[in-house]
Formats: structure tokens, sequence, C-alpha cells
């Protein structure tokens, strides 16, 4: 991170991905296997999709001849980027893919959940769509279950498609054990549920706790996550310690329809025992 | 990339950054903004004269969310009330915050100017938690929510709904200041570091839902309709209800309510296409926490205590009204599975082996997850389905968010989908417009 854009052209002995990686900006992107991009089968269509393929897949490769022109070399650099997005896309929902930006995710180099009583769970990249151009990437927290906007506008502007409507819930499906826990602040004791004291520092140590703590989750081969939306903290908003009244209504409603979900989902595990 | 790309100026949450990249920090980046500037202020310290010391302090960085106590709030007695057993040098800090010369008292007895300082600071926050509980204390406050001083939700589907500062507790010393979104009824983190040092109980609990109940225009409405009258929900002026720019104007029948349309779009996690089922394991468990009925009468189907009125066995969807039923069919990806095996559905393998397995239309197929794996294939319609916030966003590639002078295009998406047409067979057709225009309740 450090390093960032500054260097790019003065280094020329490193490679162009490694380059983009550590460019200011890109560190939701996990490397790309040489591998995976040489296979042209993974790249099927992409020709379709970036002007000047050929020539931005020998960029991206290092294999660009030296005398390109230079007004090409010039625009070549963005369809580079567009190309090695949309194959990142098809890259992180691969089995190698996946086990890479697990290892970012566990270092919460996507960023962690806003929302207060998800306690700091980091959050996974998403794209609303998986047609470029269209959206702006997305964050997904595995706790609420819900979309983040990223906080820097640096991220805010990364194209979704480079990441797809997919990965984050293909990495839960193939690791139900990483799955979060729903409860909030299991450790705030202090003050009770809603007048809830957080304590910052409690806060911080679980921030550096969370690595650890994100592959320890999740109950291994036997998991049942029935009834899991219980655990579940959330906000009730007061006046003077009273409930308002409109809130307090809908919240029931909302309670009455997850209780719902559970008991249907309970249902039917009585009667496929897996 | 960041530098070239534009994002859509309907992605509200981008402006909301960006106006926080424009006041000076904003980064975001935990890790590149810490301290540095949390210190900054209080080391330029005492006010230069021309300055009150209350316009001084709420200037400070990280002070954004404070609004200016009138002098004459603080003057009156009546108004601190107990307060004066909770701040050491009452006096001196009283002093301080009203810009009055200290009296020439033996002033050796005090200590440090900056413990002077710190109990002003607490002082003003404690008056501040009751000024802003009062009509003009609101009033102030309407003005810096109107001008987005406090940030939007971080939510996508609150679609840069304003949000308030609020407190956890009304005790000083206990928690930083979070904020307070009307729209999904939670509470998040400030974006900026910045926020770290400020004292929730500055704010109070009360503070951010009386101002929704005062000015409950500004309040949105428990209960939300998905766009869906006439033409294709599909289409981008379908999707620009959420947003509350329809031209029917909104009521909401119950007076002491939110007047305002609710963003009420809940996010469907799908994988290649295909809702992931509520039967996975990893299948969604807390939709409901974001979830509004459709019409208010709704609400009054679940009793106080929490259950549903009139449902004999709760264990039965199929027994639910017919309206009930529409309502939760973004929820419960199940609700249509049996009337038409045209459904999608996702579910993950249970014979073992590597990859998930996927189903549709009684048969399998499974996608390896290991390489080569075919890529994620785009369709026209996915966008549509997955975001409410489509509203500028053109499923169309005529108007794309990316200034696309740079990029070299096929001349139509007819000849873009045969490329990715080939792709996607291999995952199963998408022989599903009708599916699409059913759940794409945008
Ligand atoms: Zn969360
Ligand atoms: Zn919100």
């Amino acid at each position: 991170m450090e390093e960032a854009s500054t260097g790019s052209d003065s280094d020329y002995s490193r490679s162009w991905i490694s380059w983009f990686l550590s460019s200011k900006g890109n560190e939701y992107f996990c490397e790309v296997d040489e591998d995976f991009i040489l296979d042209r089968f993974n790249l099927t269509g992409l020709n379709n999709e970036v002007a000047n393929y050929p020539q931005a897949l020998d960029l991206i490769t290092d294999s660009l001849d030296d005398d390109i022109q230079d007004e090409l070399r010039g625009s070549l650099d963005v369809q580079a980027r567009l190309l090695y997005g949309l194959i990142h896309a098809r890259w992180i929902v691969t089995a190698r893919g996946l086990t890479k930006m697990l290892d970012k995710y566990k270092r919460a180099d996507f960023g962690r959940c806003p929302r207060v009583l998800c306690s700091a769970q980091p959050l996974l990249p998403v794209g609303l769509t998986d047609i470029p151009y269209e959206k702006s990437v997305k964050l997904y927290c595995g706790r609420c279950e819900d979309l983040y906007s990223p906080k820097s506008s640096r991220h805010g502007s990364i194209d979704g498609a480079y990441f797809g409507t997919t990965f984050p819930h293909l990495l839960f499906l193939v690791y139900p054990t990483l799955i979060p826990s729903k409860d909030g602040e299991q450790a705030t004791a202090v003050g009770g549920k809603d007048g809830g004291a957080g304590g910052d520092a409690r806060t911080r140590r679980r921030l550096r706790d969370e690595p650890e703590a994100v592959a320890a989750e999740g109950g291994g081969e036997g998991i049942n996550t029935a009834s899991v939306a219980l655990k579940a903290e959330r906000y009730r908003p007061r006046i003077y310690g009273f409930q308002v009244n409109e809130i307090a209504k809908l919240q029931r409603w909302q309670e009455a329809v997850r209780d719902r979900q559970i008991a249907r989902l309970e249902a039917l595990e009585n009667k496929t025992p897996t | 990339m960041a530098s070239r790309q534009k994002v859509p100026a309907e992605d509200p949450q981008q402006a909301a950054a960006d106006e926080d990249a424009a006041s000076g920090n904003g980064e975001g980046d935990e890790i590149m903004e810490e301290a540095e500037e949390q210190e900054d202020g209080y080391t330029s310290s005492t006010p230069t004269s021309t300055l009150t010391w209350i316009s001084w302090f709420c200037s400070l960085p990280g002070h954004e969310y404070f609004c200016e106590v009138t002098e004459d709030f603080i003057e009156d007695d009546f108004n601190l009330t107990g307060l004066n057993t909770m701040v050491p040098f009452w006096k001196e800090a009283m002093e301080m915050v009203l810009d009055v010369e200290p009296e020439d008292e033996d002033t050796s007895k005090i200590p440090d100017v900056s413990i002077i300082e710190s109990s002003a600071e607490m002082l003003y926050g404690l008056v501040h938690q009751r000024y802003i509980l009062t009509r003009v204390g609101l009033q102030a406050m309407a003005e810096k929510y109107e001008g987005g001083v406090f940030g939007t939700c971080p939510r996508v589907y609150c679609v840069g709904c304003n949000v308030v500062p609020c407190g956890r507790v009304d005790i000083p010393g206990n928690d930083t200041v979070k904020l307070f979104c009307p729209n999904c009824n939670d509470i998040f983190v400030p974006p900026s570091s910045r926020f770290q040092g400020v004292d929730g109980a500055f704010f109070g609990t009360t503070f951010a839902h009386l101002f929704f109940q005062t000015y409950r225009e500004l309040s949105p409405a428990p209960f939300w309709k998905a766009p869906s009258a006439g033409g294709s929900p599909l289409s981008p002026r379908s999707v620009s209800g959420s947003n509350g720019s329809r031209t029917s104007p909104f009521v909401n029948p119950n007076p002491h309510g939110g007047q305002k349309r609710a963003a009420g779009y809940v996010y469907v996690p799908r994988i290649y296409g295909f809702k992931v089922s509520e039967r996975a394991k990893s299948g969604p468990r807390m939709q409901w926490l974001r979830l509004r009925p459709e019409s208010p009468e709704e609400l009054d189907m679940v009793d106080w205590r929490g259950r549903w009125i009139n449902e004999d066995d709760e264990y039965d969807d199929d027994d639910e009204p017919e309206d009930e039923d529409r309502q939760m069919e973004d929820f419960d990806p199940d609700a249509v599975d049996g009337e038409d095996d045209d459904d999608e559905e996702e579910e993950e393998e249970e014979e073992g082996g590597a990859g998930p397995t996927m189903r549709k239309m009684g048969k399998e197929v499974t996608a390896s997850t290991t390489a080569p794996s075919a890529p994620p294939s785009s369709s026209p319609l996915h966008s549509a389905r997955t975001s409410p916030t489509t509203s500028g966003a053109p499923h169309s590639q005529d108007e794309p968010f990316i200034d696309l002078s740079i990029y070299t295009f096929p001349s139509h998406r007819q000849a873009t989908d045969t490329g990715k047409v080939k792709v996607l067979r291999q995952w199963a057709p998408r022989g599903d417009w009708d599916n699409a225009v059913r759940t794409a309740q945008v």
C-alpha cells in the first residue's frame, strides 16, 4: 500500500500484475494466477469486451512488444485494467481464487461492517451486476447479510463487475464454517443490550482478534443455521427510555417474519434429516 | 482507475464519499487517517479573539455534528440542573465556554488550562445533549440534517438516506457517537475516525428519535410497496420509486408515523443468477431485519407479543393470505417452488464432493469450483433483478456509467451477448424472463 502508484514508471522490473495490485485503490483485488490467465478457455468471450484485446492481454502478462506505438500504449493501460478486472471476476469464483480472497478477508482488506451491532465484521466485495460499466463495487456483510458502500471514493469507483454478483455467496456456500455468527457484541455485558456501553477498548480488542475469530466461527460439519437469527441483536430506538411506537410495531412485525422463517426451516430439518 | 472512471451520479453513497473527501479527510481508510488530526484541533487550542469559544469548538475537526448552543440557554441555570456535579472546575469551565474573563481569584488553584478545557468540553457536551431536545435545538439540527452535515446511511438500499448523530448511552465516557438511519432504523459507526474522539452522550439516546417524531416528513414510513405498476419492472422509471420521485404524493395513514416514502428494497443474494435458497446452510437468515410490509394494515397482523394474529398453524406457509405471499416472494425463495419447476434454485450439495450443486428444472448441474471454471456469466436481466438503484444505471448499454470514449464496444448488445451466451449454457440457460419480472420487485 505504501509503495502505491508512484513507482509505476520507474519500476520496469516488476510485473504488470504486481504493479497493478500495489497501486492505490486496488486493494480489493487479489492476484490472478498466471496459469489461469494463460489458459484461453478461461478468457472465453472477453475479446468482445475489451478493445485491443491481444495487446491488453500481452500487457498484463508482461509480453508486450517494446516497439508498440506510444498512442496505443496510453490507452492500453485502461484496457488492461478492464481485462484484468473481468478475468478477476472469473478467477475469484474458482477454488484457488476463493482461497486467495479468503486470505484477504481474514486480513479484513475489504474493510469492516459499519453497522454497530456487527462488531466490525470483515466485509467481502460484491457486484450488483456482472455486466461491466453499470454499478460500482459494494461490500457484503456475512453477519447482517446486507450491502454497504465502500467508505473511500477510491474504492467506490471500482467497477462491481470485477468482483461479480456471485463471489461472497459462493464463498460461504463452499466454506459454511466461515459463515459469521449472527450475535452482536457478545462480550459486551456492560449496561445491557440497548443502553449497551460499547466500550471502545473492547471494540478495538475485538478488531485485533478478528482474523482468528473469523476462521474459528461456525460449528464445523454439523452446523445448523435454522435458528441463528435469534442471536442477532438489533437497535431499538427510544425516546426518554420509551420505545417509539411505530418503529416498535415494525420491529415486532419483522421479528414475527423472522420467527416464521425459523419455524419453516426447523420443520424442514425435521422432515429431511441430513 | 479511480481517476478515470466515473460513478453514476445516482450512486448516493458516492456523493457522500466525495463530499467527505472534499472536506479534507474522508478517505475513510482506517489505516491512513488515524490520530493525526484528532490531536490537531486541540494543539491549535486557544480560540482567536474574534471567535467565541462555542464557535471555535464547533469548528474543530470531528466536531461537525455539534450545533451551536445559544448562550442564553447556557446562562439559564434551570437548563443546567444536575450538571455541576458531573463537571470538575465547573465555574472555570463555565467561564471558558461563555468567554467570560476569569474573576481575579488566585489562579494558582487551577492546575492547567488543558484540564479546564476538557471540563469545558464536558460541560458543553452535556448542555448540548439537552439543548438539541428543545425546539430551537431541534431546529438547528434540522438545518444541519438538511444540509447533509451528518452524512448518509452506508447501507446501499437506504439509497443515501441522511442520518443523524446519536449516543447509545446518556452518561458520558461510555461510548463514541454513532449515526442513526431512519430508513433502516439501525445505527452505524461514523465513516471517519475523526469522530472516534466524540462522546455519544453529547448527543444522547433520545435526540435522534425525537427528531424524527418532530419532523415526520423526514421519517420514512414503516411499509413499502415495490413499484410495479405499469410496464416492466425492469424499466428504470419504475425503479425510481424507491427514491420517492413518483408523482403520487405519499401518505402514511398513521398521522403520528413517518410521512416519507421508505426505501424498502432488501438485498437478495444470488449465485450465478440463482437466488440462494434459504434451505442452504449459507442461505439468507437476516432479511427480516430490513423487511417492510407492503401496507400499514399488515403491521396489525402481529400482536403486541410479536405473534401472528389469526394464524392457526404458523408452520404452514401455504395457508397464508394471498397478499402475504406476494409480499414474501422476494424474501422466501421457496415460496413459488411448488407451483412451477421453472423456478430457479440453488442448493448446497449434500452428496459430498468438491463443488456446490445446482438444480434447475429438475436437473442437477455441478458447479465445480476448481479451475478452469466457466466464467461467471452476465445476463442483461441480471442487474435489474438485483439492483434497486438502477434508476440511473441503464440496463441497456447506451449510457453506461463509465465514460465510454476510452473503450471500444461492440456496436450492439446483441453482439456482446453472442459471446456470453456460449458461456452461459454451461450453467443453465436463462429462460427465466417471467421469473425475473416476477421477482424483480425493485
Ligand atoms: Zn453487518
Ligand atoms: Zn439505513
